[in-house]
């Protein structure tokens, strides 16, 4: 039978929660590094033991830690995250220009064939790749470089590149989203960028349908269409058929369309879902009560999932890293909240059940489907 | 031998337990403890110092003979008891929140 690791990093420490495929009975792991910020772990694709994780703190700044047997052991590899060349500048909150500043990494995107290669998304929004497992990373830089950098702006929660897809029909393309800036595409493996945010409406900065500073909170893709994206924006659910060409809006019913993940079943392209949370100034769900919404057409049509979820009283937040899949069937879907419960549905979301309640903050929630 | 105290999240990133001996070539300076302490656990790189500038992390302390010296120069020669190895070097994590 198959076994489920789900990785959890949170505010103090990292977690790995095990069972079986029936999604049952649960064993809770760590905490691995205990009081560091464990923004995100995640698994290779091709060696499950291979496992990198982002561990930080305000005292101690950035490490990366690899394990080759799926978190029993761990070692810290390379923490040199150098821009190339000068960085220049970007835009600070007041619109002057703000030298680049390496602040964390917030994801870590293990390579989808090569268990050594690891792409990082960081603060300030750059993105790095190691080809050794880790212990060096190299800037991509022709993301920063394309032309639209010095016009980038952080977000409340800082600069950062958040989202890291890997195409998986076409190795040469990869997206990245990044807040505030918007959605980026490479076609040729990294070496040139260029934005992919027309039919992105923000009417909160001063141009709302700018080539860049749209505030992307998340983008999705099922791997069997990755020309299909699905995105979370600080407010709007949007959908792109053509590889980030042009977005449209796929709100539809939601009770409000803010919110931070963004996910996609593992095999049901057309099936998607949210957690909405009230406004950009209350970060939590609409009326204290926790509900998933799913599509199963792509968007505009939405089912609330309410069941055994907290439906009073409940005001966590779910973070934009903190939702994942699994591959059996039924799809399990997972996701993590600010309150430290992390709940699992074994049936595609129809009912949920909490693993643990009562982690610190969770940041990241990813998922391995083990043979 | 120099006798380095390290915070608690440090020592166990490095592997250790308790006070860290380290032998330093050349003249006793903060920054040769530094380089010393980062030659001999290269996992506390960037740890201590930002690994872009070498200056000292903001929300890191050092201390040595009850004397706060954070913010003596990397290259002024360490306290004579530290350098004798009478003393330790304290590196402390700032205490910091409400």
């Amino acid at each position: 039978m198959s076994t489920i690791r789900v990785l959890v990093g949170t505010r103090k420490g990292g977690f790995i929660l095990t069972s079986d495929g029936k999604r049952a009975r649960w064993s809770v792991d760590g905490p691995h590094f205990g009081g560091w910020e464990i923004y995100h772990m995640k698994g290779s694709p091709v060696d499950p033991g291979r496992l990198y994780a982002s561990q930080c703190s305000g005292w101690f700044g950035q490490l990366i830690q690899r394990s080759n047997d799926g978190g029993r052991s761990w070692e810290p590899v390379g923490n040199a995250f150098a821009y190339d060349g000068i960085p220049g500048t970007h835009q600070w909150y007041d619109g002057k220009p703000h030298p680049w500043e390496f602040k964390r990494v917030w994801h870590l995107e293990p390579s989808l064939t090569d268990p050594d290669a690891v792409y990082a998304g960081v603060e300030d929004a750059a993105l790095f790749r190691s080809t050794d497992g880790g212990r060096e990373w190299q800037e991509l830089s022709g993301l920063r470089s394309h032309g639209s950098g010095p016009r980038w702006q952080p977000g409340a929660g800082g600069m950062c590149l958040h989202t890291i897809l890997l195409d998986p029909v076409s190795p040469g393309r990869i997206f990245v989203a990044i807040s505030a800036a918007g959605a980026f595409r490479t076609d040729d493996g990294g070496t040139t960028w260029r934005p992919i945010n027309r039919g992105l409406r923000s009417e909160y900065i001063p141009d709302p349908a700018a080539e860049v500073g749209h505030c992307v909170h998340r983008i999705a893709m099922h791997p069997s269409r990755p020309q299909v994206l699905f995105m979370q924006k600080h407010w709007d659910v949007m959908r792109s058929d053509d590889a980030g060409e042009s977005w449209r809006e796929v709100s539809g019913n939601l009770p409000s369309d803010f919110g931070f993940p963004i996910e996609v079943h593992a095999h049901e392209p057309e099936t998607i879902y949210v957690v909405p949370i009230k406004s950009d100034s209350e970060h939590y769900p609409p009326d204290g009560k926790l509900r998933v919404y799913r599509s199963r057409v792509g968007g505009n049509e939405w089912e609330a999932l309410t069941e055994g979820l907290p439906q009073r009283d409940c005001f966590v937040n779910v973070l934009r890293d903190a939702m994942a899949v699994d591959s059996l069937d039924p799809c399990g879907v997972y996701f993590g909240t600010t309150g430290g419960q992390v709940y699992a549905s074994a049936d595609g979301g129809n009912a949920w059940s909490p693993i643990v309640r009562d982690l610190p903050a969770v940041l990241s929630v990813e998922v391995q489907t083990l043979p | 031998m120099i006798h380095v105290v390290l915070p608690a999240h440090l020592r166990t990133l490095a592997g250790v337990n308790g006070t860290v001996a380290l032998e330093i070539k050349g003249p006793p300076t903060q920054r040769a403890l530094l380089n010393a302490i980062e030659d001999a656990y290269p996992m506390l790189c960037g740890t201590i110092r930002e690994r872009s500038t070498q200056q000292r992390r903001a929300f890191v302390r050092f201390f040595a003979c009850g004397q706060d010296v954070s913010h003596e120069s990397q290259d002024d020669p360490l306290p004579e008891a530290v350098a004798e190895g009478r003393e330790p070097f304290l590196i402390i994590g700032a205490i910091a929140g409400g």
